[in-house]
Order: C-alpha cells, then structure tokens, then sequence
C-alpha cells in the first residue's frame, strides 16, 4: 500500500478516541503510542489485554474505551484474541451476527508479556495466523511493579534489579527479529514522538490480514527516571541516536522507514535519563559507553550492507 | 436414540457433538486425547459442524475457550491432570468471567512421581476455582453429564463453566454399552446458546473481566460466583427431573445405593464407586445394614442431601482417592464440615485413602472397610486415617527397588 491518508503530520486526527483521566503515569509514553493508535484503529475494536501497566485503563466500573476489552493473564493474552477472533468467526459464518457487528481483535500488553511470559502463546498465534493486532508497549522493565529488569531491558541499564555499576548485564532481546521470523503479515516498530511514521504503520497494519504486530517504545518516565515533559524529546532521540530503529517487516522484507540521516551520538539519548547516570558520574564509563555506541553503530553497517 | 459400545473418551465426545457445541479449543494429553482425536475427525468427515483448534498449552486453550464463550459461542474443551494444572490460572480467571463452557477433565495422578493412571488430586486442586463439578462413574454418565452440564451451567441463574469429570483407564480406555440420545431431542432440551450480555459486538461495547480497586467491589464478584454456584443446587435438581423426563436415566446430585435403613456407608467418588456397590452388595447378603452415597456435584457441594442421609447413620467409611499431604482426605474433611453445623447426632466420620495412582481397592478391604468402620462406631473413637497398602504393594515396590540395587552392582556402579 503506497497511498497513506497521513501525508503530513496536519493529516493526522487532532482529537483523541480514548478517555482522559487514566491512572497511568504524566508523560507515560505507552498511554503517547496507545492514543495514537486507537486514533487510527476506531472503536470497532476488543482490546485483549495481559497483566501489566495498562491492565489500569479499565478499573471497575470505568473504561477510556469506546469498544470493548477483556482482562486475561499475563501469559495469555493471544490465546484470549485466538478465542475472540475464532468466536466472531463462527457467529459471522452462522449469521448470528452482521460484518457491522465484528472488529479488529487487538492484544495489548507490556514488554513482560510479550518478551517473556507471552512469547509461548504468541509464537502460536501467529502459526495458527490468527487475524490479530498485538500491540507491546515496550518500557524496558517490569515497569508496573516498579521496574525490575526484563527481557526487553537494554544492556547497562539500571533497574530494581539491576543496581550495581554496571547496571543489566544482560541485551534486549531482539523481539522483531524473533516475530519476523514467523513470518506474520506484519511486524512493525513505532513511537509515540514519532506520531507520522507510526499512523501510517497502524493505518497500514489495520488494512491487513493475519497477524499483525507491533512494538511501541514506551519512554517511562518513572521506571528510566526523566522528567515527564521530557518523554517526547527522549522518544525522538531514542530514534535520532538510532538507538530505536524504525522499521517494519511485510512480505518477507524489512523495510527502515526513517533513517536517521546524520546518527547522534547514542549519550544524547543515555544521558536524559536516570537509569543510565552510572554511566556518567561520578566518573563516566568510557567503556561501557563505547560498548553502547558501537553495538548501535554495528546495527546500522549491518542494515546498510546486509 | 442408538446404543453404541463407548470409552468414556468416546462418551465425553459424544455429549459435546450432541450439545452441538461451535467451538473447541484443544491441547492433547494422556489419557484424554481420544476425546478430541474423535471430535477432529467428525469435523473432518462433516459429521460436525464446530471449529476446532489445537492451542499451544492448556493455559491457552482455557483461555481461548473462556474468551469464546464471553463472546458468545457454545464452547467444549477437554483436559487432564498435569494440563488442568498447567491451565489452572485461568480456571480460576475465566470462571469469574461468568462465561459458561464446559471442560471435560480425565482424571490422573499428578507428578511427582509422574504417572498416567488415575486419582482424583488434579481434579480437587480445582475445587475452589469457581468450576461447577460433575463426577462420573459410567460412560453413560459421562455422555448424559456433559449434556446436563451445559444446561446447568448456561442457566440465567447460574453462568458458571463446569468441569465433567471421569476417572482416566478405568472409565476413559473401558468400552460400555452407553445409549446414545437423539440429536433432535437433545437440541431440543438444551436450546441456543443465550450469551446474555456477555458478549462482544462492536455495535454494543462490553468491557469484561475489569480489574477492580479495593475489597468491596472485590468481594462483591466473589460473592456473586458463589452464590451462583450455590444457586445452581437447586437448579441441577430441576434440570436432572426434566432430564429424567425426556431421556429417562435419573442422576441425583448425590447417589444413594440402598441407603435404606443403612447403619453403615461407603462415600466416595468417581468409576471405584462401581466396585463400592458391589461390595455393598455381598456385605449386605452377608447381613450387613450398609449403602453406598456417591456425589455427583462436588461443587456446589450437596449439603442437605448429605445431612439427610448421613444423620441416620452410625458410621462412615470416606474413601478418599486424593491425598492433602500433611492432613489426609479432601473429601473426608467436606463431610465433617457437613455434619459439624448441625445438633443432629452425627455418625462417626472414618478416613480411608486409597486407589491412588490407578492402585486397585479389592473387594477384601471394602469388607475391611467396613470391619474397621463398625468396631469404630462400637468403641465410639474413629481411628486415624487408614492409608491403604497392603503387603503385596509394598512387597512389589521392594522388589523394583532390589532389580534397581541388582543391576547396579551387576554394572560394577557403587552401591
């Protein structure tokens, strides 16, 4: 699809679908994507949801949702879709309900789930090519229960769990890669500061078929400790210093759609936040530093000359 | 109506087919694959209508077959053991989701030691979960419960899932004569499907299974699940009378075996039963005043009619197939919870586990049983829970053991 509703950046919606007034955190870059994407996707929509931030959205009896959504588990959250989407499915074909009466099944879950306990019960939808949307709001960490590292937490970084000098010993797991190679309709990463390239990614993902998935860097201003008006400048230079890559993957190909022309050095982006200050003061970890960039600077060579 | 010889397997599927169920999520495990192998294959040969799709795990599968039915669809799963407890989050989760399907669990030992043959701890670790529970003791009961079971669980009144159970080996792998219903009939006693409000269509937003701040709110759902699962005694009631009506097999929630002027009982659940009848049978031409109560619902759990029948007894042998370590018998402590509200006198509760793992219980220790229950009653102090095992058993253990010791040295290992 070439033609996108969204040339510009006047194109997109200028008012929300979903409610104000959740309890997630000021500047919270999820709830950033999350708008975003619901602007685009429409009410005609179940949100199947795993335990994590977002579980909160919809506290007894109170829902920021014009559609409809259902809390499952923090491993299951796909198999909760898979049930749904077959269940249509089936009322669809027995005609016990009308086209206008189905929608989009969307699974949306933290970094927890689906870097980790979820991975299981995602991989086999997609094997099944189940008709889904998956939406992870990535915040590196067990961001719900106060940040402890995850699968999803970058090397270095501090965390609850993490809080020696060298931060995680661990690396992010590559959650696209691991997606992409089941060859699902559509993989995408996207971010709220980024709010074109991410409407013409959902715009797209909601014209397909099959699964459909899609990982939304979420700047968290408690879990990576930054001011919250900082969470926009913080998600645009996660994807200046390259750190953040925006890419998708359709017919078997990945495709960059924003390259960033002229790379920032990657302690632009480190330095803004809490949850990297070891790497600075007292004294800074050249080492670790270097380690940073040059991993980000072997992504890109790699991407340039596969 | 047609007779056919069928496995409890085979009579689980059938009660599915006949409830014209539209979708079934499934995970295969010993020894309840056949139930889904047979569903497979009739939706195959067109024999079926229904969408059938294999889940990665059970935890899956339950949720899937959860969130089917919260949107709408008349839903049938099937588990066992190891895989009831690998789904057993969303047992709990899905039942408080007011989603009614129903689950066919094989009952099997649970690991450690692994083992495929039957006891009934998988089954009574998903006592609490919100699950109504049906316990079988023939293929015939299987077949007639799985249909009363939809029935009960989609009632307005209820709208609970519910778990029929049946005992793996000795009911899922044994063919039996089992009548089989008309289709036209059973449609016709059961109806659509009605979801109610719990569904989803894009034209009437739903938000389900909310999460809630605070107790009250809280307790409030829990409260309502249980009164529900209470409510649904009286409704099962209604529903096996229409059901004896129609297919003319009677299934009281609790089944006496000539409990008339008994002094003594057997209790317990599930296909050995069967073998409980029989030895009621020989104590009673041996002058025995002795019957036989087997529950059927375990949840909710039948307390009138236990306290009817009990209460005139003297004494009580609770043969449990389960062990709670570190206390005894799960079925043994929910009758004692029965008889202890009450000023009636009570009869003396005698605890007896066995049959775990598939392990026999002979005719003999029934007739033991029964010894050691009455000179309880007669010494007015019961004795402490019997584990049964005999010295063949313990003798048959032994000599693995020696095999095990003998090949090692055989081998030249260390002793």
């Amino acid at each position: 699809m070439n033609e996108t509703r969204f040339k510009n950046v006047k194109a997109l919606p200028s008012t929300h679908l979903l409610g104000t007034g959740t309890p997630m955190c000021a500047g919270c870059g999820g709830l950033e994507a999350l708008h975003e994407i619901y602007d685009i996707l429409g009410e005609k929509s179940v949100f199947v949801n795993a335990a994590g931030c977002m579980t909160l959205l919809a506290i007894y009896p109170f829902t920021p949702f014009r559609g409809s959504w259902l809390y499952t588990a923090m491993a299951s959250a796909p198999a909760g879709a898979q049930g749904i989407r077959d269940a249509l499915d089936i009322l669809l074909q027995k005609g016990q309900i009308t086209p206008k009466d189905d929608m989009q099944v969307v699974t949306l879950t933290g970094d927890g789930a689906a870097y980790g306990m979820g991975m299981s019960a995602t991989s086999g939808a997609m094997e099944r090519n189940l008709d889904f949307l998956y939406i992870c709001y990535d915040n590196e960490g067990y961001g719900n229960t106060g940040q402890q590292y995850s699968a999803a937490t970058p090397h270095a970084a501090k965390t609850t769990t993490s809080c020696g000098p060298q931060g995680f010993f661990g690396f992010k797991k590559p959650l696209f890669d691991i997606w992409a190679a089941h060859r699902p309709a559509y993989v995408a990463t996207v971010i709220g500061a980024e709010p074109l390239d991410l409407a013409r990614k959902i715009e797209k993902a909601k014209e397909l078929k099959g699964p459909r998935l899609i990982i939304a860097l979420s700047p968290c201003p408690t879990g990576w400790d930054f001011d919250p008006r900082e969470a926009i400048e913080i998600g645009k230079l996660a994807v200046k210093t390259g750190i953040w890559p925006l890419k998708e993957y359709v017919n078997g190909e990945v495709v960059h759609t924003k390259l960033p022309k002229k790379r920032l050095p990657v302690e632009r982006y480190l330095e803004k936040q809490g949850r990297f200050a070891h790497l600075f003061t007292p004294q800074r970890n050249e080492e670790l530093l270097t380690e940073i960039q040059e991993r980000v600077d072997r992504y890109w060579a790699e991407m340039a000359n596969p | 109506m047609k007779r056919l010889l069928l496995t409890g397997n085979g009579a689980a599927a059938w009660g599915a087919r006949l409830a014209q169920v539209d979708y079934i999520p499934a995970f295969p495990i010993t020894p309840q694959t056949e139930i889904i192998e047979a569903i497979g294959q009739w939706i195959d040969n067109g024999e079926m209508a229904g969408r059938m799709v294999t889940l990665e795990s059970e935890h899956s599968m339950i949720t899937a077959a959860g969130a089917a039915a919260a949107t709408g669809v008349r839903v049938f799963s099937a588990t066992s053991s190891q895989g009831l407890l690998y789904g057993m989050e969303m047992l709990f989760t899905v039942a408080g989701w007011r989603a009614p399907f129903v689950l066919a669990n094989v009952s099997r030992g649970l690991s450690a030691p692994i083992t495929l043959e039957p006891d009934h701890n998988d089954i009574l670790a998903a006592r609490d979960s919100g699950f109504l529970q049906i316990h079988c003791s023939t293929c015939q009961e299987v077949l007639d419960s799985t249909i009363i079971a939809y029935k009960l669980g989609e009632d307005a009144g209820v709208r609970l899932p519910v778990i029929v159970n049946q005992d793996g080996f000795y009911l899922s792998f044994t063919r039996e004569p089992v009548e089989v219903p008309d289709q036209e009939q059973v449609a016709k006693f059961l109806g659509q499907f009605d979801p109610e409000n719990t569904r989803f269509r894009a034209s009437t937003p739903e938000s389900q299974a909310v999460a809630v701040l605070g107790g009250a709110p809280y307790s409030y759902f829990r409260y309502e699940s249980h009164l529900a699962a209470l409510n649904a005694i009286k409704v099962y009631d209604r529903i096996a009378d229409e059901y004896e009506q129609l297919f003319g097999r009677r299934y009281d929630a609790v089944e006496s075996y000539r409990c008339e002027d008994a002094e003594y009982l057997f209790v317990m659940l599930g296909s050995f039963a069967t073998k409980a009848k029989a030895a009621v049978d020989q104590l009673r031409e041996a002058g025995w005043r002795i019957g036989l109560l087997r529950p059927r619902l375990l949840r909710p759990f039948p307390e009138k009619l236990f306290q009817q029948t009990l209460t005139v007894t003297k004494g009580v042998a609770v043969i449990d197939q389960n062990i709670s370590m570190g206390k005894g018998g799960v079925l043994y402590t929910e009758l004692a919870s029965v008889l202890a509200g009450s000023t009636e006198p009570a009869p003396l509760l005698v605890s007896f586990i066995g049959g775990l793992g598939g392990r026999d219980i002979t005719p003999e220790e029934f007739y033991e049983m029964a010894e050691v229950t009455k000179k309880a009653v007669q010494e007015g102090q019961a004795p402490p829970p019997r584990l049964l095992y005999t010295e063949t058993d313990l003798r048959e253990t032994r000599k693995l053991q020696a095999i095990a010791q003998a090949e090692r040295s055989e081998l030249g290992g260390s002793e």
